[in-house]
């Protein structure tokens, strides 16, 4: 204890009232953490809560609104990330930083190589590559001649570590280092992280799966909406303690009425053990007029499953049935056939022609199913002089014309032509993945309503979303992915406790949540 | 993994056979398929004459030099469409300038340079300061080259002295000076490219602008300088192009397609269009393909069109067999 006491005199780092905005979100909200060498301390929350902001403000990649970074007791201010290296601060990111062309050497030392009149001196990079690797224990995996393309993911990220290493990393700050990684690979950067914490690093890393966080770190500091729940040692907490302070807060939205289950139709989508590279043991059933809700963990599973459904990456075995009957789905052009919908999660890149104008994309998915051969049509199809307007109407776009470029249109307003383009398709069943995202606070309500509408007209809807509070306000019923299956179903509002729960691997019955609820009474 | 049961030398060999460019597996096939044609109709004449092998090389001169070039913006994700014209400039200067006197050589030499490395600098500097699409920013540079050529000469014009065409037509030994020059420039290219900061550097900005920029790169003037190094390959092509012809025209860039044949050719050679990968021995083979099909069709006296359809169906092909590789790599 006299120990920790010490350490506790001196922080590596440290983060002051750090205030961070964007626009339309309050990111960090007076966030203070202290951080020590030799000290492994994980940063939880949920999607949205400001752990990578925060961890881009440390590392230099923003700069914070207000409030102050202190490293090794300097009051410190980065322009740009190189000078946060260069004092010893290293950021792995989500999306390695490595060029797959290029040789292990060459990544680790890109900018630094040793030359002398700028011709390189490649023994020496080498060997210096070689040094570095031995010096993490990974030498005999990863040799400095290997080309990065040809490494796994956990093998990257050990060059991302080595690479940090290199650069004298003394704060070594790691963003879901382990959502990618074998059971016997997180085993091995755990042996790691170890290792750079004897040598006085301070390691602080992101994650989202706890179990993990409770195997590596010595100290947890809870982040949610931005502000900072507090910091505990991880001996003087349990899971449930962490998850709920994570999830514990008020439902500010405005949601309609769930469904009544008397109206809840036969099913129309069933799924049996659905698994290709992403998915496996996919197991469920889509009833018309309910909407079935989906949340896990970014890299759960969520969008992979909406893609396989939709034929993106389609299942390689298993089952699908539409209406009682086995269908072959490999391709999205034969799932808008068979009236699927699919509002992808990234409207922009996936969901519309931006530089269209609003009457092309709202028939982008009706023409696909006329014949190619019909006449050509001035407004691409026969029925669009009546139905642009109808699809405006029914989405409650808000424009005066609809030869606007979709670009020019309000994120909500997107979304609804977005929408509209399914309705135009006829789906009857919709696939929602992330249906708000990015969407003010008036248009989300009115995306909801549009949502329970659909239903009642008999469309099916599966809406994935990783903003917990939507799930629960939305669905009629609640399928949470863990690790590319189906972890666990819950009926219609659950709290956000037990879907956490479920979704980071601690709980796939329903048994034990009733504890879970009774320590959250105590609170 | 295969390799995990490997020994060590296994290893190395399967590695040192990754490396060598899949290009000289389609120039093997070619000559293979030049052989052949040979054999069949002209009792192998053609290939065992080393005047025609001579020539062979030396068609390629041209190309290969400006191919190397390509390569380099090539590799930093960039290109340059401007080479065709850079050359035409080179021709009409030089001969304007040296109007047939030697002494005037070395001014000549000097002038033209700069002017190469003017047109580089403005290529990179509207590129990485205006922020214009490479393809965009080349072209337009080039038609004002063009234009201002088309404006001022419309025939030959002045002449090199013969000193200078040594360039094109002298040997040093049994070895033609322009296939000197073109070894030179691919194997300093070569060095740049695989021995130099500069071309880590150059590798590393064309793999990711934004990983270069996080390892503290100045991918600006990384960029500029391969547009500097394009531009001075197309005026050392120009120098070899009009010391062959003796005077320079403003359409002898143009009319050699040298823009097209070099990206064609780097393309062939390995280098990815998207940047961050190849090298000019890549490219050098692509060079030796597009010579090798010219001179058996040439002197076989087929139909110019059979030729035109084999170099575009190689272009195809080559691309698509890199395609599939690193599909391959990525399973």
């Amino acid at each position: 204890m006299s120990e920790e006491v010490n350490k506790q005199q001196t922080p590596l780092m440290e983060v002051q009232h750090i205030y961070k905005a964007f626009p339309g979100v309050q990111a960090l909200e007076d966030v203070s953490i202290k951080f020590f060498p030799g000290e492994v301390h994980a940063v939880v929350g949920e999607n949205g809560a400001g752990k990578t902001t925060l961890m881009k403000i440390m590392a230099g990649v923003y700069k914070p609104a207000q409030g102050t970074v202190f490293f090794n007791g300097e009051k410190v201010s980065f322009n740009h990330p190189v000078e946060a290296q260069a004092r010893g601060i290293s950021i792995i990111h989500q999306e390695f930083n490595l060029l797959p062309e290029r040789t292990v050497a060459q990544n680790i030392y890109l900018g630094r190589e040793p030359a002398t009149f700028g011709v390189l001196n490649l023994r020496q990079l080498n060997q210096k590559a070689k040094s570095v690797l031995e010096d993490i224990g990974v030498d005999a995996m990863i040799s400095p001649t290997d080309m990065t393309s040809s490494l796994s993911v956990a093998e990257q990220q050990l060059v991302e570590i080595a690479k940090a290493i290199s650069l004298d990393a003394r704060v070594l700050i790691m963003d879901e280092p382990t959502a990618s990684l074998t059971r016997t690979e997180v085993e091995l950067l755990r042996d790691l992280i170890f290792r750079l914490k004897e040598k006085g690093i301070a390691v602080i890393f992101i994650s989202h799966r706890l179990s993990e966080v409770f195997e590596f770190a010595e100290k947890i500091s809870v982040l949610k909406d931005g502000m900072h729940m507090g910091t505990s040692n991880v001996d003087e907490v349990t899971t449930e303690d962490i998850v709920y302070q994570m999830v514990g807060r008020v439902l500010d939205d405005y949601f309609p009425p769930l469904g009544d289950p008397e109206d809840f139709g036969e099913v129309v989508l069933r799924i049996k053990d659905g698994s290709n590279d992403y998915l496996h043991d996919i197991n469920l059933e889509l009833r018309k007029g309910e909407i079935l809700g989906v949340a896990g963990l970014q890299g759960s599973g969520r969008t992979e499953l909406a893609q396989a459904l939709f034929g993106v990456d389609p299942f390689h075995s298993g089952t699908i049935e539409l209406h009682g009957k086995p269908v072959s789905i490999k391709k999205p052009s034969w799932a808008v056939s068979k009236h699927l919908g699919y509002v992808t999660e990234d409207r922009k890149t996936e969901g519309l022609a931006l530089m269209q104008p609003i009457r092309d994309n709202m028939l982008l998915a009706v023409r696909s199913l006329k014949n190619i051969f019909n006449l050509i049509q001035p407004n691409g199809i026969k029925e669009a002089p009546n139905l642009v307007p109808n699809l405006g109407e029914e989405v409650d776009v808000r424009v005066d014309t609809y030869d606007k470029e979709a670009q020019d249109l309000s994120g909500g307003n997107q979304q609804k032509v977005v929408l509209s383009k399914w309705l135009a398709s006829q789906a009857e069943i919709f696939i929602f993945d992330e249906p708000t995202r990015g969407i003010d606070v008036e248009a989300k309500a009115r995306i909801h309503e549009i949502i329970r509408d659909l239903t009642k007209q008999g469309v099916a809807v599966l809406m994935i979303s990783s903003e917990l509070p939507e799930v629960i306000g939305m669905s009629d019923r609640i399928l949470v992915m863990h690790e590319g299956t189906i972890g666990g179903e819950l009926p219609a509002e659950p709290n956000e406790a037990e879907i956490m729960l479920v979704a980071t691997g601690h709980q796939n019955n329903n048994g034990k949540l009733e504890s879970v609820a009774s320590s959250r009474g105590e609170k | 993994m295969t390799t995990e049961v490997m020994s060590n030398d296994e290893k190395k060999w399967v590695k040192a056979f990754q490396r060598i460019p899949q290009v000289y597996y389609f120039l093997v096939i070619i000559t293979v398929l030049g052989v052949v044609l040979d054999q069949i109709f002209a009792r192998g004449n053609i290939l065992s004459n080393p005047s025609i092998l001579t020539n062979i090389l030396i068609r390629s001169v041209a190309l290969g030099i400006v191919a190397v070039g390509q390569t380099f913006v090539m590799i930093g994700a960039s290109i340059d469409l401007s080479v065709a014209y850079t050359i035409s400039l080179t021709a009409v200067l030089s001969s304007l300038l040296m109007q047939g006197d030697p002494s005037r050589v070395p001014m000549t030499i000097a002038i033209v340079v700069g002017v190469g490395v003017l047109v580089g600098l403005i290529n990179g500097l509207i590129i990485t300061k205006l922020d214009v699409n490479a393809f965009i920013a080349t072209l337009g540079t080039g038609l004002i080259i063009k234009g201002f050529l088309n404006g001022s000469f419309t025939n030959w014009s002045g002449s090199v002295p013969e000193s200078f065409q040594a360039i094109g037509y002298e040997k040093i030994g049994p070895i033609p000076i322009s296939i000197l020059l073109l070894l030179a420039v691919v194997i300093i290219g070569w060095f740049i490219l695989s021995w130099t900061k500069y071309g880590a550097h150059l590798y590393g900005v064309g793999g990711s602008k934004e990983i270069g920029r996080l390892s503290g790169l100045r991918t600006s003037r990384v960029i500029i300088i391969s547009h500097i190094i394009c531009s001075l390959t197309s005026v050392l092509s120009g120098f070899f192009v009009v010391s062959r012809l003796g005077s320079g025209a403003p359409w002898v860039g143009p009319d050699g397609i040298y823009d097209l044949e070099s990206i064609a050719t780097t393309v062939i050679g390995g280098t990815a269009l998207s940047g961050g990968r190849g090298g000019v021995f890549g490219t050098l083979a692509g060079v030796f393909i597009f010579g090798v099909i010219d001179t058996v069709f040439n002197q076989l006296g087929i139909d110019t069109f059979l030729k035109t359809v084999l170099r575009g169906a190689i272009i195809i092909l080559a691309v698509a067999s890199y395609s599939f590789r690193s599909e391959r790599e990525a399973a």
